[in-house]
C-alpha cells in the first residue's frame, strides 16, 4: 500500500494558551499512480495534512506509511521519506536562492549526494518536463525571469529529487491564464509519463475536474467526501455548505435538471454535457 | 519551534493592568528599573517582589508564563551569579579551593545581582505582556514629542518600530516556510560542524532577504499611495487619556519608591 493515513491528528502549539488542532482522525488510502484532487475551503487542513507526508510536521497522534516508510509522533531519519514525496509549495518561486537557474535546479539532487553526471542529467530531464529552454536559461539569474519561468524553475528544482509522490499546493496561484494552462498541461503530461502519484491542491473546481482521477474534500480537519468528480460533485448542497463550489457546467446541468429535464447531475466537462445536451436536443427534436 | 518565544509577547487579557494608558505603563517601568538600582538590603526587594506579585496578579496573566520568559537569560543569569561569587572581595572567607576564594561576601553580592537581573526582566517582560505592541510605540512617540525642539524624529522613531514590530511575525512565518520548502529539497539545517550550518543557512537567508525587500518596497508604494508625508498634522484615531486607574497605578508606585527609599537610606 503505497501511502497509508492511519487517525491522524496534528495540535499546534500544543499545550500553550494558542492551541489549535488543525486536522483529527484522518484515515485514507492513496494508490500508486493516483491524480489526486483535494480541495477544501482555507483552514480545512490541506496544507497542514501535506506536510504530514514528507515528514515536516509529524503527527500529534496517529501514522501514516508511504510506500512502507512508517511517519509518527517519534520519526527520525526523514531523508528517505523526502526523496520519495516531493512537496511544491504554494508560490514556491520565493524559496529560489541560487546564482543560476541550473544551479537551483540541481540544488535538490546534490542534497542527495549524487555524481556530477547524475545531477546534470536529472536537471536536463526536469527542465524538459516543465519546458524550460536550458540552452537559453541555464546560466542566468533565476531572479530576472518572468514570474511563471520562476515557477517552473522551482517546480523543476522539485522533479529533480525524482519523487515517487509529488504533491503541488495551489501550483498556479497568481499566474495569469495562459500560465496556469501550460503548468496544468505539463502536471497532466508527467503523470502520463512518468505514472507518479500526483496529489493536486486547488480551489478552482473547473481545474479539478479537468485533471485528476479521484477527489478527495477536507472541511474543519475532516475528511468529508472522496470519490470520483462525477461523484462529488453531484453533492452541490453539501459542497456549497462547505463553502465550496461545483464545476459551471455541473451547475448548469444541476439548474436545468431543477427545471425539469431529464439530464444527470454528475457531469462536469463540457464534452459530456454536449454528449447529454444534444442527445435530448435531437431527441425532442424528432418527437 | 521558533514562536516558542516568549519573552516579550503580549498576552491579551482584559484587565486593569492592561487598561492602563502606555504612557503610565512606560513611566512606571522606567520609575521601577531606576528603583532596583537604589535597593541596598534584601528587605527592600521585599517591596518589588510584592508590587511585581501584586501587578501580575492584577494583570490575569498566569505567573507560569512570567517564568517561562526568564528561561532564555538563565544563562547571563547564571554567569553573573559566577563572576560575582569568585570576584567580590571580603574577609569572612567560607572556602578555599587553591586559589578560588569564595566569601560571605562575595556570595552575598551574587545573590543580589541575580535576583536585580531576574526583577528587572520579569518587570519589563509584565509591561510588553499587558501592552499590545502598537500602544507600546503610541506611548513612546507621545512621550518624546517634547523633543521635538531638539529636532528629534519622534514621530519617525515611532512608525519604524511599529512596522518592525508588525513584521516580526510575518518573517518568522516566511522564515518556518522557506525552511520547509528546502528541507523538502533535502537541505539539512540541523546536522554537521559550526562551517557547514553556517553554510547551509544561505538557501534560507537569500529568499528571506529577497522577500524582506519586496514586502518593504510594497509597504511603503502603498503608504505613499495613501498619502503618508510623516507625523506633521497627523491625526490619531485612539486618542490616548490619563484616567483615575492612571493615577492610582502611579500613587501605589510611588508608594513602593518611597518603602524602598526609606529601607535603604534611613
Amino acid at each position: 500500500m503505497p501511502v497509508k493515513i492511519e487517525q491522524l491528528t496534528h495540535t499546534y502549539m500544543k499545550g500553550s494558551p494558542f492551541e489549535a488542532t488543525a486536522i483529527r482522525d484522518i484515515n485514507l488510502e492513496i494508490d500508486d499512480g493516483e491524480f489526486i484532487g483535494l480541495i477544501g475551503h482555507t483552514g480545512s487542513g490541506k496544507s497542514t495534512l501535506i506536510q504530514h507526508l514528507n515528514g515536516l510536521l509529524l503527527p500529534t497522534s496517529g501514522s501514516l506509511y508511504v510506500n512502507d516508510i512508517k511517519i509518527d509522533k517519534d520519526s527520525k531519519k526523514l531523508n528517505a521519506l523526502r526523496q520519495q514525496v516531493g512537496l511544491v509549495f504554494q508560490y514556491p518561486e520565493h524559496q529560489l536562492f541560487e546564482e543560476t537557474v541550473y544551479q537551483d535546479i540541481a540544488f535538490g539532487p546534490k542534497n542527495l549526494g549524487l555524481s556530477e553526471e547524475e545531477i546534470d542529467k536529472r536537471v536536463q530531464e526536469s527542465a524538459t518536463l516543465v519546458g524550460l529552454d536550458l540552452n537559453e536559461l541555464n546560466d542566468r539569474s533565476p531572479f530576472e525571469l518572468s514570474g511563471g519561468q520562476r515557477r517552473r524553475t522551482a517546480i523543476a528544482g522539485v522533479l529533480a529529487m525524482e519523487p515517487k509522490i509529488l504533491v503541488l499546493d495551489e501550483p498556479t496561484a497568481g499566474l495569469d491564464p495562459m500560465g496556469r494552462d501550460e503548468i496544468f498541461s505539463q502536471i497532466k503530461d508527467l503523470h502520463r509519463k512518468k505514472n507518479i502519484t500526483i496529489i493536486l491542491v486547488s480551489h478552482s473546481m473547473e481545474d479539478i475536474a479537468k485533471l485528476v482521477g479521484r477527489i478527495i474534500v477536507m472541511n474543519k480537519g475532516t475528511v468529508e467526501l472522496t470519490g470520483k468528480p462525477g461523484e462529488i460533485f453531484a453533492h452541490a448542497d453539501r459542497l456549497k455548505e462547505m463553502g465550496l463550489g461545483v464545476p459551471q457546467v455541473t451547475g448548469l446541468m444541476q439548474a436545468l435538471k431543477v427545471k425539469g429535464m431529464d439530464v444527470p447531475d454528475d457531469i462536469y466537462t463540457l464534452e459530456q454535457a454536449k454528449a447529454v445536451l444534444t442527445k435530448i436536443l435531437r431527441g425532442t427534436g424528432h418527437a | 519551534m521558533l514562536k516558542d518565544i516568549t519573552l516579550g509577547q503580549y498576552y491579551p487579557e482584559d484587565s486593569p493592568v492592561h487598561k492602563l494608558d502606555p504612557r503610565t505603563k512606560l513611566v512606571i517601568t522606567f520609575i521601577y528599573i531606576i528603583i532596583i538600582f537604589f535597593v541596598r538590603y534584601y528587605t527592600g526587594y521585599l517591596f518589588i517582589l510584592a508590587f511585581l506579585l501584586y501587578t501580575i496578579y492584577l494583570s490575569k496573566i498566569p505567573i507560569k508564563y512570567v517564568i517561562k520568559g526568564l528561561r532564555p537569560l538563565l544563562f547571563i543569569i547564571i554567569l553573573t551569579f559566577i563572576l560575582n561569587i569568585f570576584f567580590t572581595s571580603g574577609d569572612t572567607v567560607i572556602f578555599k579551593v587553591w586559589r578560588i576564594v569564595v566569601t560571605k561576601e562575595g556570595l552575598r553580592q551574587a545573590t543580589f545581582m541575580a535576583l536585580r537581573l531576574i526583577f528587572l526582566v520579569s518587570g519589563t517582560s509584565v509591561m510588553t505582556l499587558t501592552t499590545s505592541p502598537i500602544a507600546l510605540t503610541d506611548g513612546i512617540e507621545l512621550l518624546l514629542k517634547p523633543l521635538k525642539v531638539i529636532k528629534f524624529p519622534a514621530h519617525e522613531l515611532a512608525m519604524m518600530m511599529t512596522i518592525a514590530l508588525r513584521f516580526i511575525p510575518t518573517l518568522l512565518e516566511e522564515t518556518d516556510k522557506i525552511m520547509k520548502a528546502q528541507k523538502a529539497r533535502g537541505a539539512d539545517f540541523e546536522s554537521g560542524n559550526l562551517l557547514q550550518r553556517a553554510k547551509s543557512l544561505v538557501p534560507l537567508l537569500v529568499p528571506l532577504f529577497i522577500s524582506a525587500f519586496r514586502r518593504a518596497d510594497e509597504l511603503a508604494m502603498a503608504m505613499e499611495a495613501r498619502c503618508y508625508r510623516g507625523g506633521q498634522g497627523r491625526t490619531r484615531m485612539k486618542i490616548l487619556t490619563v484616567e483615575g486607574r492612571d493615577y492610582l497605578a502611579y500613587a501605589v508606585t510611588m508608594l513602593m519608591v518611597t518603602a524602598i527609599l526609606l529601607n535603604s537610606y534611613l
